[in-house]
């Protein structure tokens, strides 16, 4: 059925988008409800009817992917979720599938956010996705959740020196004296690895900036595509490894899944929005070639004029 | 003296904070003076909040055009913050946190506002196509450039783009298309970048001393800078 | 009473230890204060005969941190003889820090391998004397303890010395440049395209009887960005007052609204026409991000300006914007610093200023021989960073590709100045 629905969706794709290219010629510009529409269906039509396919990680995916696999079980990492509602759909996959991985890894987990709309996506995360799977991880024991605190990289300021001076308790109130992760961490500068997820302010720049660097603590960052190449001139120096948009994701998921056969049944969202995003940069594709054809038949039709 | 007092505000946090990062003692002002523009930031939200209200409540006496809005905007902005502050509908009461679960604050985020965000961020996409439609157009060599190495990375965005090269030898692997993407990304776009974040800091240094010696002053809405 | 290993104790070491533990259980249940959650407990261990031995670490020196303020005092040491790579008893190292005389506390517990710490929990007005424990499964075992050292306050920090010379040459060039310019000489700063075209803009909104809209991006008061938008709002207002043109200023602060409204009043002011401002010129929407976007875009569609102006920090919503403002058929004239949404802003605006341009803007606009000075003093830093990155280039690829000795000196010397800042 799915199959089916894929090939039809096709179809109209491609049938629609030749029939565009074919009135191209005579330099007609495309309406922007007409390139809507495509988009529509490019989008809607792997998500109705799903396809998947395989990913091969780049470089700076594995990176980051290697990174969590060479640390002893029992590293302290601590993953921070720095995004907000309308960003989730990009980062939130590639947040899952780090945490799982950490998780099977037998690493010590610390989630926060420094965004309060992250917060609460951090906790429907943990609850709906991350723990499920992992029945047997303690809170304060295997992971934690210190929340969120206002101050943005003021807080990266208080917990490069002192954890406890800007999360005394973590989101139970229970005080991180009392945790025992944090027995033998007093700052971030006793983390193995931080892992920031985000795109804003704050988010993989401001922990760079503030822990990263005058810290000396290695930092992963995963952040929506258009900010990715924002990051690139601190890699590998200064940060780790880059998880870039929904490809990133994808590359992370797919690497997971074929590392650990404990993900083989994974629900994998990266991989699952690549169809979308191949079937929409095609149409995008496809729309620029229209759009030079309509400007160069334009051209010399203006020429003959002449 | 109405001009003078920011203007000597400016001056001394500007210095103050400019020499703290090389004296020890000082280091933390940085982030005291942060965590001060956040309080400040907060209280100063009354008065955005008073004005938001004033407008619509005006619409709405006035019957002006759309006014019904007006009434949407006002009830959500009271819904929010009564609940928000009398805790009402928290399972935990008046002690809890507001974004406990099952609250009405909390269910209003999940249900309302947060696919109103999503469907907001996903207008990108459309306009993406339709930007991308009209801005790639081979009008001059450079703009041909743009072209194809914006080809490339959405081509090298997906698997298609592996699929496309793969015929390609290893030892010209550098020419499949999902390695081009990788190689563009890393080598003219991250000059490219860093030359622009270079120009930008310089310009933040200028502008910063410009707004500290006070030779720029429209921002106090004084005039004569 | 069991040593625990940083992380965990795992099942293999549970089995390793419990004919050890059969051995020592009686005097080390004298000795031991229980199991604790914190590891921080402060009880030592008192070496038993058959207590698996290891030998104290040795040299162990501490001195004070350089360029703090007395919070910080390095320690290192030569690590134990039974700690190599394979095969020692050493299972880590505890330190141990005494404050004017009173009782040890354990600061820090730190792995196998490891000769040097940095203790951060020290202040200028009392005296430390530290020593270390070499750890194995059973006992701990004591070094020789330090002299005691106060640590000092050092009240300028010699380690950012490039950093400064680096900000006095280019604050000083800005600085040098802007009194250059007040005493009357000409500063040529070439054609920026967006800026010229702000009049025309203008221009073009009263000749159409439609307004101008005015986003000074999404951030707060506290970011740059802003101030340049709202610096050249200044600008573009005079001109607005002049013309007689309506201005809509939507934002998503309260502080920038106050600041918005006070440049905008004193524009009109200046004009000879205050009786035309009007307080709902600038208003405030929200501070969420989209829902400023969704309200910024329902005015751009209802009130169909002819010019928008997209002047500050900008983030997802920048293209959302810019798309919109093109739908409608007004001319956009955008700027921000932030990289990632130049390309939206390039493609969809029709003229953009890049990163730079929008903070040299105010002063381009303005065309005042103070703030044209200030550019040129920026440009002497754009020439350093020039200069330095060709002369890098160059050492890097000579040094790397024909092994010449005074350019991997000179390599090293470019990466230890630029490290430090």
């Amino acid at each position: 059925m799915a199959n089916i629905g894929i090939i039809i969706s096709l179809v109209i794709i491609f049938g629609g988008l030749l029939a565009l290219l074919i009135r191209s010629v005579k330099s007609k510009e495309v309406d922007r409800r007409v390139i809507f529409l495509f988009i529509f269906v490019a989008v809607a039509a792997p998500i109705l009817f799903p396809v998947t396919f395989s990913e091969k990680a780049s470089p700076v995916v594995k990176a980051i992917f290697n990174k969590v696999e060479s640390l002893p079980a029992g590293s302290k990492v601590l993953l921070s979720f720095d995004f907000d509602p309308a960003m989730a759909p990009e980062v939130q996959p590639m947040a899952n599938a780090i945490s799982r991985h950490c998780l099977y890894k037998g690493h010590k987990v610390i989630f926060m956010s420094l965004w309060a709309t992250g917060q609460a996506l951090l906790t429907q995360s943990l609850q709906d996705f991350i723990l499920p799977g992992f029945p047997e991880k303690r809170n304060a024991v295997d992971w934690v959740n210190i929340g969120y605190k206002a101050g943005n990289e003021g807080v990266l300021n208080v917990i490069i020196t002192d954890f406890r001076k800007m999360f005394p308790t973590d989101v139970n109130t229970v005080p991180l004296d009392s945790i025992k992760i944090f027995d033998d961490i007093k700052s971030c500068k006793d983390l193995d690895l931080v892992v920031s997820i985000g795109g804003g302010k704050p988010g993989p720049k401001e922990w760079i900036l503030f822990v990263g660097d005058p810290g000396n603590v290695p930092i992963g960052v995963g952040t929506a595509a258009v900010v990715a190449p924002q990051l690139y001139p601190y890699y590998p120096a200064q940060v780790v490894g880059i998880l870039g948009g929904v490809k990133g994701a994808a590359e992370y998921e797919y690497t997971l899944k074929e590392t650990h056969s404990r993900f083989a049944d994974m629900d994998t969202p990266g991989l699952r929005m690549m169809g979308p995003q191949t079937l929409a940069h095609v149409v995008i594709m496809s729309f620029i070639i229209i759009g030079n054809i309509i400007y160069i038949a334009g051209r010399r039709r203006e020429k003959k004029r002449r | 003296m109405k001009r003078q007092i920011p203007l000597f505000i400016t001056f001394f946090v500007g210095a103050l904070l400019i020499f703290s990062v090389f004296i020890p003692p000082m280091e933390s002002a940085g982030e005291n003076f942060t965590l001060f523009f956040d309080i400040i930031a907060v209280f100063a939200f009354f008065l955005g909040g008073g004005n938001l209200l004033r407008v619509h409540i005006t619409k709405l006496k006035r019957r002006k055009q759309d006014w019904p809005f007006s009434i949407v905007t006002i009830a959500g902005f009271a819904f929010m913050l009564t609940v928000g502050i009398f805790k009402i509908g928290n399972p935990g009461g008046i002690a809890a946190s507001v974004t406990a679960d099952g609250s009405w604050f909390q269910e209003v985020f999940n249900y309302v506002l947060t696919p109103l965000q999503s469907t907001m961020y996903a207008l990108l996409a459309f306009f993406v196509a339709s930007a991308s439609y009209r801005a790639f157009r081979a009008k001059n060599r450079e703009a041909t450039i743009l072209l194809i190495a914006a080809f490339i990375i959405l081509l090298g965005r997906t698997p298609f783009g592996l699929m496309v090269t793969s015929w390609v030898p290893e030892s010209l692997s550098v020419l499949q298309i999902p390695n081009l993407a990788i190689w563009i990304m890393n080598s003219p776009n991250l000059a490219g970048q860093r030359a622009i974040i270079i120009g930008i800091g310089l310009g933040v240094v200028s502008m910063s001393l410009r707004l500290i010696l006070g030779v720029e002053r429209t921002y106090l809405g004084d005039d004569s800078g | 009473m069991i040593i625990q290993k940083r992380n965990k104790i795992t099942k293999v070491h549970w089995l390793l230890l419990l004919p050890l533990l059969i051995c020592v259980s009686t005097p080390l249940v004298a000795a031991q204060s229980g199991t604790s959650a914190n590891p921080f407990d402060t009880t030592l261990i008192v070496p038993d005969t058959a207590a698996v031995a290891a030998e104290p670490v040795t040299d162990l020196t501490v001195a004070d941190h350089r360029y703090d303020h007395g919070e910080k005092l390095d320690l290192t040491w030569v690590p134990s003889a039974d700690d190599p790579p394979v095969g020692g008893t050493v299972v880590g190292y505890r330190v141990y820090r005494i404050a004017d005389g009173s009782e040890p506390v354990l600061v820090a517990e730190l792995p196998p391998g490891t000769n040097h710490h940095t203790d951060e929990g020290t202040s200028a007005d009392s005296s430390y004397v530290y020593f270390v424990t070499s750890v194995t499964t059973s006992a701990e075992y004591e070094s020789a303890r330090t002299e005691a050292i106060v640590p000092n306050v050092e009240w300028l920090n010699f380690d950012k010395k490039y950093l400064f010379l680096l900000a006095l040459i280019v604050g000083g060039s800005v600085v040098i440049f802007i009194e250059t310019a007040r005493r009357g000489k000409k500063l040529f700063v070439r054609k920026i395209a967006g800026l010229e075209a702000v009049d025309d803009a203008v221009g073009r909104a009263t000749e159409m009887g439609r307004p101008i809209l005015f986003i000074p991006g999404i951030l707060d008061m506290d970011d740059v960005q802003t101030l340049a938008g709202l610096t050249i709002l200044g600008r573009i207002s005079r001109v607005i007052a002049d013309y007689d043109t309506r201005i809509f200023m939507p934002v998503s602060r309260s502080l920038v609204m106050t600041a918005g409204r006070e440049t905008i009043k004193a524009a009109y002011q200046t004009a000879g026409r205050p009786d035309k401002y009007s307080d709902d010129m600038v208003t405030y929407v929200t501070d969420e991000q989209f829902g400023y976007v969704a309200a910024v875009d329902g005015i751009m569609v209802r009130e169909k300006p002819a010019t928008v102006f997209l002047l500050g920090a900008f983030f997802a919503e920048s293209l959302i914007l810019a798309e919109t403002g093109n739908y409608i058929g007004a001319i956009q004239i955008a700027g921000t610093a932030r990289p990632a949404q130049l390309p939206f802003f390039i493609a969809a605006c029709d003229f953009t200023l890049i990163g730079e341009e929008l903070f040299a803007a105010s002063a381009y606009l303005s065309n005042e021989p103070k703030a044209l000075g200030s550019l040129k003093g920026q440009d002497v830093g754009k020439a350093i960073a020039m200069a330095v990155i060709i002369l890098g280039v160059v050492a890097v690829t000579i040094g790397e590709a024909w092994q010449v000795g005074i350019m991997n000196d000179l390599t090293d010397i470019l990466r230890a100045i630029f490290s430090t800042m």
